[in-house]
């Protein structure tokens, strides 16, 4: 299997942004996480290693240095709860349990029906709307336990 | 709090403040157009910014002007030049670029057009955490419709000024908002810092000048260009001038981000911006600028919020991002997840620092557990001065070191009594979320 067509003409345009083709590394490994539904396959890597002119295990190594990168496949909805510490002030520790309840999943893993999986994650520059969860992507602020429960109640 | 003039947020709150059309009502690009148009010289602006005092204001404060007169002589040395602005963004307790990039991109588009200009760059890269899908989206936006407009690209506004903004995406790693991790995350590489030198003015993105500055900084610019030197000396103290936004968060009514001058007191900011402590609660600690700088206990809080000042008080300005902590809170159980942190983001390079931030997360861990020692609080004064000052590639061995100094010089008796209790007298209750094995993302 190789890239799509669609995402190397994406990469041909991306790579004319820079001098030198490799600093569309790290944006062309999150389109193919976005193609590939929120994670990275062994297979998207050799693909882009192929596109890049890289070896696969330096496109390995990067990807395995950003936390949002994944290599594994996750459930349908990633919640991503910040416990750095003006969350954790406001009380991220309680959020996250409760967040574990109402998906059951536990942090670090998959719910068993495969619908949500849930991280804890670093300082998202939200700080000062604590506690929050990033849900696929989108920034939810000022949670309780109530709002992250009817937020999460309205994922299919 | 007396009446002070504003103009970093004063657009935000505008309809549509994210388009051209807003932008321009303004009179946004009225700045680039005066430089290009008049026209001014590129030593000229590097002039006014130096005039202005105009301090970084992505943590360190370095002079803005200055920085920027440390590229080398275009007539000698014709390497293609870049500008990297830094909106990674990911200080804990920091959350002010993102208001502008999400409700004023066009602004930092204009800044970006002033920099270039101003050290004939040919490029600017606007580097933005991953996590930012808005301010990303906003910006390329705004990139988009200003390059219709003939104000990004070739021959801007018809002049022989010529020059391309990129936006570029990272991934979730603390240590590239580190300039130079950022300028080898933005290569395409894991984001290693590089030891300095050579200096980025020197060898920076693609071994070409480059110049990294944070998005506020870049901000101010066409406000500098358009009001003068004296105008934005008028505001703030004299060696911090112009207003700056200030991000408070943890145990305040009112957190949030606000523009202000420079030098109010942290006791006018808590009280009358954030509107005092929460819970009717008093006051027990604060950092003054992000989880980096050394915390000071409460009996410190007449402290003028400015770069000399709270560096005259054992602290830093940093980045503005004041994180307060009332009296229920625990600073062993703050300084654990402060240390986790610096010890996840740390990128192994430097011994010192990939053991030292693993130390000390294990230390503050076990002490805030009730399984500490006594000798544990020398320890860990030992292994901070073990890994700063300046002992490392790059300052993320600082940041770890410096609030440690400070929490154990300021509430070693906190850290004291946990130990002989035992337990965390201050401890929340435990929070029972199932953890696997891996569980940080
Ligand atoms: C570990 C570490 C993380 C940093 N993170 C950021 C950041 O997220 N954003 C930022 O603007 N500067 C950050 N800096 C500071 C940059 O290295 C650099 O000084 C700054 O971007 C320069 O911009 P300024 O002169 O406009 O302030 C960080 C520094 C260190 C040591
Ligand atoms: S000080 Fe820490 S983060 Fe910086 S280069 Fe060394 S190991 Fe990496
Ligand atoms: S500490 Fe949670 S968003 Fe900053």
């Amino acid at each position: 299997m190789a890239l799509s067509d669609k995402l190397k003409t994406e990469f041909t345009e991306l790579v004319a942004h820079y001098p030198e083709k490799r600093a569309g590394l790290i944006p062309a490994l999150h389109r193919c996480q976005e193609e590939q539904g929120g994670w990275l396959s062994p297979q998207a890597l050799e693909d882009l290693a192929e596109f890049f002119g890289l070896e696969p295990v330096e496109v390995f190594g990067v990807a395995t240095f950003y936390p949002m990168f994944r290599l594994t496949p996750r459930g349908r909805h990633l919640v991503s709860v910040c416990h750095n510490i003006s969350c954790t002030l406001r009380g991220a520790e309680d959020l996250l349990a409760h967040v574990c309840r109402v998906t059951g999943s536990p942090v670090g893993g998959t719910s068993p029906d495969g619908k949500f999986s849930v991280v804890r994650v670093e300082c998202q520059g939200a700080c000062a709307n604590a506690p929050m969860f990033d849900l696929d992507g989108t920034y939810h602020e000022d949670l309780d336990r109530s709002r992250a429960e009817q937020i999460l109640g309205s994922c299919q | 709090m007396k009446d002070f003039p504003k103009y970093l947020l004063s657009r935000v709150g505008l309809p549509q403040s994210h388009t051209l059309a807003t932008y321009r009502a303004e009179g946004g690009y009225r700045a680039i157009e005066d430089v290009l148009k008049k026209p001014w010289k590129p030593e000229q602006v590097i002039g006014v910014i130096k005039d202005s005092g105009l301090r970084g204001r992505g943590g360190a404060g370095f002079p803005t002007g200055m920085k920027w007169g440390f590229m080398p002589d275009i007539t000698k040395d014709p390497r293609p030049r870049y500008l990297a602005v830094n909106a990674d963004e990911s200080e804990p307790g920091t959350c002010k670029d993102r208001v502008l990039m999400e409700k004023d991109p066009h602004g930092l588009i204009e800044g970006c057009l002033i920099a270039c200009f101003a050290m004939h760059a040919k490029a600017a890269y606007i580097y933005v955490r991953g996590e930012y899908r808005l301010s990303y989206s906003r910006l390329q936006a705004a990139i988009d419709e200003a390059r219709a407009a003939g104000l990004v690209g070739q021959n801007i506004l018809g002049t022989d000024f010529s020059c391309d903004i990129w936006m570029h995406k990272g991934a979730g790693a603390y240590i590239c908002g580190e300039e130079t991790g950022l300028m080898e995350s933005l290569e395409g590489k894991r984001g290693h810092p590089r030891p300095k030198p050579p200096f980025p003015a020197g060898s920076g993105l693609w071994k070409s000048p480059t110049t990294v500055n944070n998005v506020e900084s870049i901000f101010n610019a066409p406000f500098i260009v358009r009001n003068g030197a004296g105008w934005f000396k008028s505001m703030g103290v004299p060696k911090s001038t112009g207003n700056f936004l200030l991000c408070i968060s943890g145990h305040v009514n009112k957190p949030g981000v606000y523009e202000l001058p420079f030098g109010l007191t942290a006791r006018q900011i808590i009280d009358e911006v954030a509107l005092g402590v929460w819970k009717g609660r008093k006051l027990k600690a604060f950092f003054p600028g992000g989880s980096s700088t050394g915390l000071l206990p409460a009996s410190m809080v007449d402290v003028a919020m400015d770069h000399d000042s709270v560096k005259a008080a054992g602290s830093m300005f940093g980045t503005a991002a004041m994180i307060i902590l009332d009296e229920t809170a625990s600073i062993p159980q703050a300084m654990d997840v402060i240390a986790r942190f610096y010890d996840h983001e740390s990128c192994g390079q430097c011994s010192q620092c990939r053991e030292g931030t693993q130390w000390l997360h294990q230390i503050f861990r076990r002490i805030a557990h009730g399984r500490g020692q006594m000798s544990d609080l020398d320890l860990l004064v030992s292994l901070s001065n073990g890994m700063a000052p300046a002992k490392t590639i790059c300052a993320l061995a600082d940041a770890a070191a410096i609030p440690t100094l400070a929490a154990v010089k300021h509430f070693r008796h906190e850290f004291e009594e946990c130990i002989r209790l035992g337990r965390d007298p201050l401890a929340p209750q435990p929070q029972h979320a199932p953890e696997l094995h891996e569980a940080h993302a």
